[in-house]
């Protein structure tokens, strides 16, 4: 292929950075999450459940309203968040990034999740018994042996968000250079006479990144499993 | 070493308390459901008693009356678990100084070297635990529980899980392990033969309840003379060798009634009356 467009690559560029924070910023939260629902007990438990995997159902479209309404400038949460840090979200990257967050978040979750039920909770009393209080466990015991399913989690959800449509226009619109990430950028063109060449060009390059990251994540994952072995 | 424990567990209660010697092995004896496990799991504080009171050394670790409850890693007891329980992503040698490296340093009285030397496992330091036999898993356990300095070692049932080769392999690191170290030991089992060459006295177990408690060679009198025990009608000595049944065995207790006595030895020499 041709070296890229610079359009291209602003494209690219910012897809790669929306996804890349929307996962580094949902990851501490998600392995919050799938902890709490693979190891606590509480009243409203299956809601809090249905709360986080509600993204996975609903249709984008709706979710990005949701945001829209909640984190838009005069929304609830986005006048806070205004007011008293001064982040705007409304029509930013980084509110691209917020709406990719949402998206891939229960996919993050789920992976985790699945990866810390497997965890045997004998090892975490055995630590105990050598010393290590709860925290510590956690984070020598808990987090090495979830550690697969964080990466394959992380592959996920950051798959995920490079393919964000829905949410991220109806949230953030589509503002070249700001919010028009691959996705965009492609559906953008096919709305144009004479795009298809483009077109077809960004399909092929978001074919690349995808089989890019599926490579990285099946080498993380021997990479672990070996080290599990010895 | 002074442990009493009372617990409910569904419709299973357990309410134990004994003495055990500040150093050499007590053994903790009976058959598998007598609740061995749960006690040793109270004493390491991995469960919680109902009520009763648990000191090793003169240290309370666990006072219902007193509301002291010290969690696992401040009770300074080593556990070598049944099935060994190493941590998977470490390397021997990473497990063995998981709890050393815990261990402030003006309690650390078991060395490293000594460990290794003693366990024999210096070739294995590198491996991951995937890559060890049973016997050498259950070697590093002892010594990854060991060098934490504990005030009590636990071992519950270490060599259950363990064919007769790789049980004659560990056997003598235990003994070794009682003589070199003046650690307590409360060592859990359900077989004799393990009794007789580690315990200096021995704790038996039954339905939760202490049955009989005493030095080994007291209780543990004639373990030659095992025999099947049948449907005979219950005798109840009050000091003679009584026999009752553990794991589909008689075993032969000097000086104590059980209702399960099926055979009497009231002479001491071998021969049964029911």
């Amino acid at each position: 292929m041709p070296g890229l467009t610079s359009m291209e690559w602003e494209a690219l560029r910012l897809s790669l950075r929306i996804s890349f924070w929307a996962v580094a910023v949902s990851m501490p939260f998600g392995i919050l999450v799938a902890w709490i629902l693979a190891r606590l007990r509480f009243p409203g438990k299956s809601i809090f459940d249905g709360i986080v995997h509600l993204p996975l159902v609903l249709p984008p479209v709706v979710t990005g309203y949701v945001l829209l309404v909640l984190f838009g400038r005069k929304g609830p949460l986005g006048a806070f968040l205004q007011d008293h840090l001064g982040v705007t979200l409304a029509f930013n990257w980084k509110g691209a990034a917020l709406a990719a967050a949402v998206m891939a978040f229960p996919l993050l979750v789920r992976a985790v999740r699945l990866s810390m039920e497997s965890v045997d909770q004998e090892l975490e009393a055995a630590a105990r018994t050598l010393g290590a209080g709860p925290l510590r466990v956690f984070f020598t015991v808990t987090l090495p042996l979830v550690a697969p399913g964080i990466i394959s989690g992380l592959i996920l959800a950051f798959a995920r968000s490079l393919g964000e449509f829905g949410a991220t226009i109806t949230f953030v619109s589509n503002i070249p250079g700001e919010t028009r990430t691959l996705p965009l950028a492609l559906y953008t063109l096919t709305q144009m006479p004479d795009g298809e060449t483009g077109a077809m060009r960004l399909c092929l390059l978001s074919v690349g990144v995808a089989m890019i990251a599926m490579v990285l994540s099946e080498m993380a994952a021997r990479r672990f499993s070996r080290q599990l072995k010895g | 070493m002074e442990i009493d424990v009372k617990r409910k567990q569904g419709n299973f209660s357990i309410d134990v308390a004994f003495e055990g010697n500040p150093s050499g092995v007590t053994a903790l004896f009976g058959s598998s459901g007598a609740g061995k496990t749960s006690v040793v799991n109270m004493v390491a504080g991995l469960s919680k008693p109902d009520a009763g009171r648990v000191a090793i050394g003169g240290r309370v670790l666990f006072d219902a009356k007193h509301h002291i409850n010290l969690p696992p890693e401040k009770r300074r007891i080593g556990y070598v678990f049944q099935d060994g329980r190493l941590l998977p992503h470490l390397s021997v040698k990473r497990n063995l100084t998981y709890g050393m490296n815990l261990t402030p340093l003006n309690q650390r009285y078991v060395k490293f070297e000594q460990v290794v030397e003693l366990l024999g496992i210096g070739h294995l330091l590198d491996r991951r635990p995937a890559r060890l036999s049973g016997g050498e898993k259950q070697r590093v356990a002892i010594g990854r529980a060991l060098l934490t300095s504990p005030a009590l070692l636990l071992m519950d049932e270490p060599l259950a899980s363990l064919d007769a080769d790789r049980k004659n392999e560990v056997l003598p690191f235990i003994t070794r392990l009682s003589r070199e170290f003046s650690i307590p030991i409360l060592y859990v089992t359900h077989a004799v033969d393990e009794i007789l060459q580690l315990a200096g006295r021995v704790v038996i177990l039954e339905n939760g309840r202490v049955l009989a408690t005493g030095l080994t060679e007291d209780i543990m009198g004639r373990p030659e003379l095992s025999v099947t025990w049948g449907n005979g009608t219950p005798v109840f000595p009050s000091s003679a060798y009584v026999g009752f049944p553990l794991d589909g065995r008689c075993h032969f207790v000097k000086g104590c009634y059980h209702e399960h006595a099926q055979a009497v030895d009231t002479e001491g020499n071998g021969q049964f009356h029911p």
